[in-house]
């Protein structure tokens, strides 16, 4: 799934609003997180997940092709965590795909 | 930052009321759990992207005792920030 197939789900599941609609909220979601990404904020979405942003510090690193000495600067990367349900969700669909598949071998 | 803070954030930008917002931000979240849950990857542009993954099932030990345990394969979630993430939030944190 896309975020141009998550839009048209949203205009299918609320008519009423134009694809701009969809398409402005959609958009806001993620540039909100972003935001709050940008600031440091840490982002919790109860039963899907969260996301923080760590510091990594300036490194001497090696250019794998030639073995070079390069400095690495600071920065800053995003992590996600899944959240209990969506993780429980997530693998519940695992277990029933397996379930089916050693039932049809019998 | 939770879901009401990005909800109000939509009620300033789209003038929808908060409860609409509320019910499409809920809706929004609910739709990409639900591809997830299918084993479905989502993409967002600019965001990055939601993978599953498929462990096997493999050996492991309790760290506790020791014995030898098997650990059962599953299926988890991982993010993958989009080069556009990465940088963002280092330019502008700079």
């Amino acid at each position: 799934m896309t975020k141009r197939d998550l839009i048209d789900e949203i205009v299918r599941l609320y008519p009423a609003y134009s694809r701009r609609d969809a398409e402005v909220i959609v958009n806001s979601v993620f540039e909100s997180m972003t935001e709050a990404l940008c600031r440091g904020d840490r982002i919790e979405i109860r039963g899907f997940g969260s996301f923080v942003v760590k510091q990594r510090l300036a490194r001497e690193g090696r250019n794998p092709k030639t073995g070079d000495l390069v400095a690495v600067a600071s920065k800053r990367v995003p992590f996600f965590k899944v959240g209990k349900e969506l993780k429980q969700r997530v693998d519940l669909g695992y277990d029933l795909e397996q379930d089916e598949s050693d039932s049809s071998q019998i | 930052m939770t879901k009401a803070e990005i909800v109000e954030r939509i009620y300033e930008r789209v003038g929808f009321s908060k409860k609409e917002a509320a019910e499409v931000v809920e809706s929004i979240f609910e739709v990409i759990k639900a591809r997830l849950e299918q084993g479905e990857k989502v993409k967002v542009s600019g965001f990055g992207n939601f993978v599953i993954n498929e462990k096997r099932p493999r050996k492991g030990r309790n760290p506790q005792t020791g014995d030898e345990i098997v650990i059962t394969g599953r299926r988890v979630l991982s993010f993958k920030p989009s080069q556009v993430l990465k940088r963002t939030i280092n330019v502008e944190g700079a």
